[in-house]
């Protein structure tokens, strides 16, 4: 998984009907020390997330399974917004 | 799988059921000259690990899923183990 | 699958129980004309294979499939020694 910022959403209206149900959300993938690094993603939201928050995502298949038994068509997903991170 | 070095944790509350009980660590990949490859990631613990272990990193759906004790579950990487040595040959 | 060249071995007591027993030996992938590559990655060996062998090793989901690996968190395994690699003289 990967640390990441939720830095908006995207409206989506013709989309896969697997989508449908679905919050997209930009979200800028941060590094240990909570600073922006590399491109900005799309991901889909499975626990309840604000923009503005920092956040954990997890990328592949595995984005999937949350939804489950419906196959959404995403790889990926948010899983946990992040309280505090601690590096030493 | 890869070694890695646990170089932090993650705090947070509210999170995929399939997460909660288990330690979100911040884990680095490295080379085996021990310098780091690309970025850290965050591996949910099954070995018991502590910041500073260097440990077995799988970034794998199912190895991590099945190694936490829940498949099916939105987990991409996981520690699988707390190296003990590395021997190269030469 | 891909060609890679035995390079050391990890050891580890505490780990997922499904790893017990299997030997976890670091493999640095090679290219079909005997480079090695800085790159590595830990695979398990299924074959007994030796320091310096060079090897096939299989990676992904695919990895499982390899004998006595199945449903293990295993994402490369070694499934054979290489005795020779031939190939097409470039023209």
């Amino acid at each position: 998984m990967y640390l990441g910022r939720v830095t908006g959403c995207v409206w989506s209206t013709a989309k896969d009907p697997n989508l449908s149900a679905q919050k997209l959300l930009i979200v800028q993938p941060l590094n240990t020390a909570l600073e922006p690094n590399g491109r900005q993603i799309v991901c889909t939201d499975a626990v309840g997330v604000g923009i503005g928050e920092t956040i954990y995502y997890c990328r592949g298949k595995e984005s999937s399974f949350p939804f489950l038994p419906v196959e959404v068509p995403t790889d990926t997903t948010i899983v946990a917004v992040v309280d505090s991170v601690r590096v030493e | 799988m890869l070694i890695g070095k646990v170089i932090g944790e993650t705090v947070a509350t509210h999170k995929h059921p399939s997460h909660v009980g288990r330690k979100a660590m911040l884990v680095q990949p490295l080379n085996l000259d021990g310098s780091n490859r690309g970025d850290a990631v965050i591996a949910l613990d099954s070995a018991d690990a502590g910041v500073g272990d260097r440990v077995l990193l799988v970034i794998e759906g199912f190895s991590a899923m099945t190694s936490v004790g829940r498949p099916n579950s939105p987990i991409d990487a996981a520690i699988l183990g707390v190296i003990d040595e590395v021997h190269l040959h030469e | 699958m891909i060609l890679a060249r035995v390079a050391g071995n990890v050891v580890a007591t505490r780990k997922d129980p499904r790893l017990e027993g299997q030997k976890l030996l670091i493999v640095r992938p090679v290219s079909p004309d005997g480079k090695d590559e800085a790159n590595y990655l830990i695979a398990v060996d299924v074959v007994g294979a030796g320091s310096k062998e060079l090897v096939l090793v299989v990676s992904g989901s695919s990895a499982r499939m390899a004998e006595g690996c199945k449903d293990k968190p295993v994402d490369a395994a070694i499934v054979g020694i290489v005795d020779s690699v031939h190939l097409e003289k470039k023209k």
